[in-house]
């Protein structure tokens, strides 16, 4: 018989009992799953479905802003012989109804030029929305720039960026004339070529891969 | 003299000692009743006593359908190492201010109304007509910036004293955690006066938060409750402030608390180690054991070294 004492590192086990229970009820030779193993899964699989049918909707309802676009807004801004070609006029006009004042945005609404390569008689709505994290751009006239008091952005007679933080032109609204009416309508943004795209927030860049990177939101309403 | 702490704990509280315990004198043995009966007290004596007794035994009485004193006994007067020092009072610290942030919260919520036409007039409202209104409302705005402050200071505390190693790595996650919530509350709390500070602070937040790639722009939607800020992101941000993230603060707290307790708190860094005031395991050995025996030289001390040495006994026995 071996000494204990060569053992030492054998840790203790207590001898493994051996119970002789009877079956349970309803016990049969070969069954696959017992009786309470049916009853587990079947109350955790209700009790997951009772959950779901609380938490499912409350998210959804959370979510659901996401996917949903508003109705389009046109709102007249002024006479055609407001604006002209080689100067911005500033115009106010409801961009969110129904909140009041803090629905408001600020435009600076101008003919279109030719010497820039514009389109002729179309009219160019630019936002005051800066294009780095969205504080209120000025347009100044001496410059002939847009100028964002908080940090600094510089933005040329069209809106596109030549200074500062911003990454991408300044955004602009759909415009249209009717009845001699100048009209605005849902926002868009433009990438650095001017080009139209989807409106993007602040602070997301445009063209090539960013189209990607920052996906249009089914919120926003599809560009010109 | 019993200690101090014992001293504090209500008589009825307190554990009853076990006979034979230090601290328990000897009695005396009883005299003959017949030699030396009692003095019946008076009625009005006994009534008296009664009236004086009758708040502690209330206070028994809850506690014996409650058994809440061992928990709160545990919780108060549980052992601290030593060194423990001021700096171990920013949690505490951080939790008060949260419990202030939380009553003028709920005051504040009386008057304040999470529309986008009146919000700012019944701001107006609190701070010009409503009793201490400016007071309460000046607690919750310093209070805010005060509990983010002390939050931060507690988060150093622990990160230069190393008190998020073993085994509290899930108490630093879950305070990382309770930190991402702070700052939630701080900014959903800000656009409420919606004024054009908080407007504009508000719209500079959800743009920074749509700058991450490929989410940023849902995230934004999100927290806006659409594609600009309207109505529903004012009521969006007041439902987060004062039900949401605080339902999941004061969870996290006490998950954050009762690690606390269960865990203890660690020593200062420079707090030596002395040594461990347990007797060599070796002396019981050669003292009274016989060979034969196996000698497990990772007994830490000689009550365990003693228990082991059955638990051979046992085991010999069963193999032979």
């Amino acid at each position: 018989m071996p000494d204990d004492a060569d053992n030492i590192n054998v840790p203790y086990r207590a001898p493994q009992q051996v119970r002789d229970e009877p079956p349970p009820p309803g016990y049969f030779e070969g069954e696959s799953m017992t009786r309470r193993k049916v009853f587990t899964i079947a109350a955790q699989g209700l009790g997951g479905l009772a959950g779901a049918a609380i938490i499912l909707p409350a998210v959804g309802f959370a979510v659901a802003p996401i996917f949903h676009r508003g109705k389009e807004r046109w709102e007249a801004i002024g006479s055609t012989s407001n604006f002209v070609e080689d100067t911005y006029r500033q115009v106010t006009f409801t961009e969110v109804p129904g909140i009041g004042d803090a629905g408001k945005t600020l435009a600076y609404v101008r003919k279109s030029s030719k010497e820039l390569g514009e389109e002729p008689g179309q009219y160019v709505a630019v936002s005051n929305r800066c294009a780095h994290l969205g504080c209120p751009v000025r347009f100044v006239e001496a410059a002939g720039n847009f100028i964002c008091p908080c940090h600094g952005g510089v933005y040329d007679f069209q809106g596109k960026r030549i200074g500062g933080p911003p990454v991408r032109p300044l955004d602009r609204f759909q415009t249209r004339v009717n009845k001699g009416q100048v009209e605005v309508g849902p926002r868009y943004s433009v990438t650095s070529q001017l080009k139209p795209v989807r409106a993007r927030d602040p602070g997301e860049f445009t063209g090539g891969i960013w189209e990607y990177l920052y996906p249009p939101r089914p919120s926003t309403f599809p560009a010109p | 003299m019993p200690k101090l702490s014992d001293l504090l704990v209500p008589a009825p509280l307190r554990k009853t000692p076990k006979p034979g315990e230090t601290g328990v004198p000897n009695q005396p043995a009883p005299q003959d009743l017949k030699d030396n009966p009692p003095e019946r007290p008076s009625d009005y004596q006994r009534l008296g006593q009664q009236a004086l007794e009758a708040p502690m035994e209330s206070v028994a009485w809850i506690d014996q359908r409650l058994a809440t004193s061992g928990f709160l006994t545990g919780m108060l007067f549980r052992k601290v190492p030593k060194g423990t020092n001021w700096f171990y009072t920013l949690g505490s610290a951080a939790l008060f201010a949260f419990i202030v942030q939380a009553v003028t919260g709920v005051f504040l919520a009386m008057f304040y109304t999470p529309s986008t036409t009146q919000a700012y007039t019944s701001i107006a409202h609190i701070n010009n007509d409503v009793f201490l209104g400016q007071l309460v409302h000046g607690m919750h705005k310093w209070g805010a910036s005060v509990m983010v402050i002390l939050v931060f200071l507690h988060m150093g505390r622990t990160f230069f004293f190393g008190a998020y190693k073993y085994p509290r790595e899930l108490n630093w996650v879950i305070g990382v955690v309770i930190l991402i919530l702070t700052m939630t509350m701080a900014f959903t709390g800000y656009l409420l006066p919606f004024d054009q500070r908080s407007y504009w602070a508000s719209i500079v937040g959800i743009n920074i938060n749509g700058t991450g790639p490929i989410v940023g722009p849902y995230l934004s939607d999100f927290l806006r409750a659409g594609p600009e800020l309207g109505a529903t992101t004012l009521s969006r941000f007041y439902a987060i402030h004062m039900l949401l993230v605080p339902g999941a603060l004061i969870a996290l707290i006490g998950a954050h608390m009762y690690l606390v307790v269960k865990l203890g708190t660690t020593a200062p860094p420079w707090t030596k180690v002395g040594k461990p005031r347990v007797a060599e395991p070796t002396a019981n050995l050669d003292a009274g054991v016989s060979s034969g025996n196996g000698y497990r030289p990772n007994g830490s001390g000689p009550t365990i070294a003693g228990v082991q040495l059955e638990t051979t006994d046992g085991d010999g026995t069963a193999q032979a």
